[in-house]
């Protein structure tokens, strides 16, 4: 009470008219924050605690999923090493090649938004459509790229048939699908003030110095972005992965989203998927927390910041 | 072009500078450039090529090896043939009717609103309230998948486009941030005459901000038109009906039918001639409006 009486006499009638005004308009956020956003995460928190099958009440079991899942699950640690190893190389591998695409592209070159275009595509493409041509592509017998390998008396590479081979295909296909890095990459090297590479290059710089003293300083804050949404996008691919191997061979490409998506829509346990998706969740945040942290060592903000 | 003009207005000669007075190095790294790129750009087309010509091949002409890489003669009435063996109209019309525009039409509509209010109006508190929604816009989708399952099978919602559409009518977080991100650039002048001239503020929003902001509206009513129409977890998670279907469960309907060896002939090329036409009004649409898409795409990395 003496809060909000204080309140009234700090805001002029003009600013308790905004803030009324400002709250009508930001109302459907507010509420759809809190319906579906907020209410699920503490909800699915509560399930997690649960054995929940969606027929009978869900059960209250304490912190039985998580342990179950940590010392007595025998999927959960093969799930939370393949899906480390496609995020761990996907995301660099694939930030790493759009920027350096990037590179040659902002250089003078002929047919600049022809090569962007056609990089780009892939990247919007509908998922659906571009896994049954990978899958095509990718086949043992009459998949094309095998086909060119025996026509030159090459081995054949069993792209989706072997565990060793399933998961860097499916980077293979995700790098592929890289394309928005690029535009971004590129837009922010646009950015960058070409008197400073002329600066730079009247005192002597190479062309690596340029690029390891101008270009990475002046894009980081765009690497670090593209890191940190690579790394959300990547630890929850779902739709490739599950067109393209179903989880297998022998559990080789069983990815995070993928174990998460069986446990709750094949097999109804609603309570240790909840203690899944919470799990992902602090490893995200954890991974994001890394990357933020190490950024103030490499990422340059103009001095801005 | 404009580094291209800049470059030309700063320096008359730059070429003397890039080089470092070494030409043969420059040539070296031009033709490095190019010999890198052009078989990568091949690269990145390969596939989307390889969808449309086995599109027009027959059976004999998928099997054999070495590969075609040009068929003939070609077979386009695969396109037809292929769209017929299942109702692939029916997925058509829900996929636009039942989902892309209304999701397109809620979504831009609402976040229009919630931009403006997080940007052309000053209230106490707005900015630290908008950093909950570029934190929305981290948290993983995973999270709340589960619990919202729960929710909408409870609302009785399963089995219908209900919960993929009626979250976008609260807006989503990211385009929020986009057309936050345009409205700011407009200058504040613009409102307060209104407000003078007594216009309300949805006045204003709908007859000032919204003609002026056409080109931020089309790129994101873009962006939430692609989400939609390639969105395949949401209806795998609440579809069961098949004639609910939407093109992407389609096609997955198609290629499981496809790989029942014997089911039907000419399954892969009938396979890549409805991937090729679901893919189709993305690369079209992509075509008309590359500088929508570029222009989108550039302004999400900005501030990031």
């Amino acid at each position: 009470m003496a809060a909000s009486t204080e309140k009234v006499s700090r805001y002029t009638p003009q600013e308790w008219r905004n803030l009324r005004l400002g709250l009508l308009f930001v109302s459907p956020w507010a509420l759809g924050f809190l319906l579906f956003t907020i209410y699920p995460l503490l909800s699915s928190l509560y399930y997690s605690l649960t054995r929940y099958d969606l027929l009978r009440p869900p059960v209250f079991l304490g912190a039985k999923n998580y342990l179950t899942l940590f010392f007595d699950d025998p999927h959960f640690w093969n799930v939370m090493y393949n899906t480390l190893f496609y995020v761990g190389l996907s995301v660099p591998f694939g930030v790493g090649a759009a920027f350096l695409i990037a590179n040659m592209l902002n250089s003078r070159i002929v047919a600049r938004s022809f090569f962007r275009s056609v990089i780009y595509v892939p990247s919007i493409v509908p998922a659906v459509a571009s896994a049954m041509v990978w899958q095509f592509l990718m086949n043992v017998q009459y998949g094309a790229i095998n086909g060119v390998l025996r026509y030159f008396g090459l081995p054949i590479i069993p792209f989706l048939s072997n565990p060793g081979w399933a998961k860097p295909s499916l980077i293979l296909v995700a790098i592929w699908a890289q394309g928005a890095a690029v535009v971004i990459f590129l837009a922010a090297l646009q950015d960058v003030p070409r008197s400073l590479y002329e600066a730079a290059t009247v005192d002597g710089a190479n062309l690596w110095h340029r690029f390891r003293n101008v270009t990475i300083p002046l894009t980081s804050p765009i690497i670090l972005f593209n890191l940190i949404m690579g790394l959300i996008v990547a630890f929850q691919e779902f739709t490739v992965p599950w067109l393209l191997t179903e989880g297998g061979p022998m559990n080789s490409t069983e990815f995070y989203l993928i174990h998460l998506y069986r446990n709750a829509f094949e097999y109804l346990r609603m309570g240790k998927a909840s203690a899944l998706a919470w799990i992902l969740f602090l490893i995200i945040v954890v991974f994001s927390l890394i990357i933020f942290k190490s950024s103030a060592r490499w990422v340059y903000y103009g001095g801005e910041k | 072009m404009t580094t291209i003009a800049s470059e030309s207005r700063t320096r008359p000669a730059p070429r003397q500078y890039h080089d470092t007075g070494n030409r043969w190095q420059t040539i070296l790294l031009e033709v490095i450039k190019y010999a890198v790129l052009i078989p990568l750009t091949l690269s990145f087309a390969f596939p989307l090529y390889w969808m449309i010509s086995s599109a027009l091949k027959v059976d004999s002409q998928v099997y054999t090896m070495p590969p075609i890489l040009l068929p003939f003669p070609i077979h386009p009435e695969n396109f037809i043939e292929g769209w017929q063996i299942l109702p692939f109209t029916r997925y058509a019309v829900n996929s636009v009717v039942f989902y892309t525009v209304p999701a397109v039409a809620f979504t831009v509509l609402s976040s229009t609103i919630v931009a403006y209010g997080f940007s052309r109006i000053r209230w106490p508190g707005r900015d630290t309230i908008f950093w909950l929604v570029v934190m929305t816009m981290m948290l993983p989708w995973a999270v709340t998948m589960v619990p919202l399952f729960i929710t909408f099978k409870w609302l009785g919602w399963l089995d219908t486009y209900r919960p993929l559409v009626v979250p976008a009518l609260f807006s989503h977080p990211y385009i929020v941030f986009l057309l936050r991100q345009f409205f700011m650039t407009l200058p504040e002048e613009l409102s307060d005459a209104a407000r003078i001239d007594g216009a309300s503020e949805f006045g204003i929003l709908f007859r000032i901000i919204l003609p002026l902001t056409k080109p931020a509206l089309a790129v994101v009513a873009l962006f939430r038109f692609l989400w939609a129409w390639n969105d395949y977890l949401g209806p795998l998670i609440y579809l069961r009906d098949e004639n609910r279907y939407p093109l992407a469960l389609g096609i997955e309907q198609l290629s499981r039918r496809a790989n029942d060896v014997g089911n039907f002939s000419n399954g892969i090329p009938y396979l890549m001639a409805v991937s090729t036409l679901v893919a189709l009004p993305i690369i079209v649409t992509f075509f008309f409006a590359q500088r929508t898409f570029i222009e989108g795409i550039s302004l999400t990395g900005m501030k990031g």
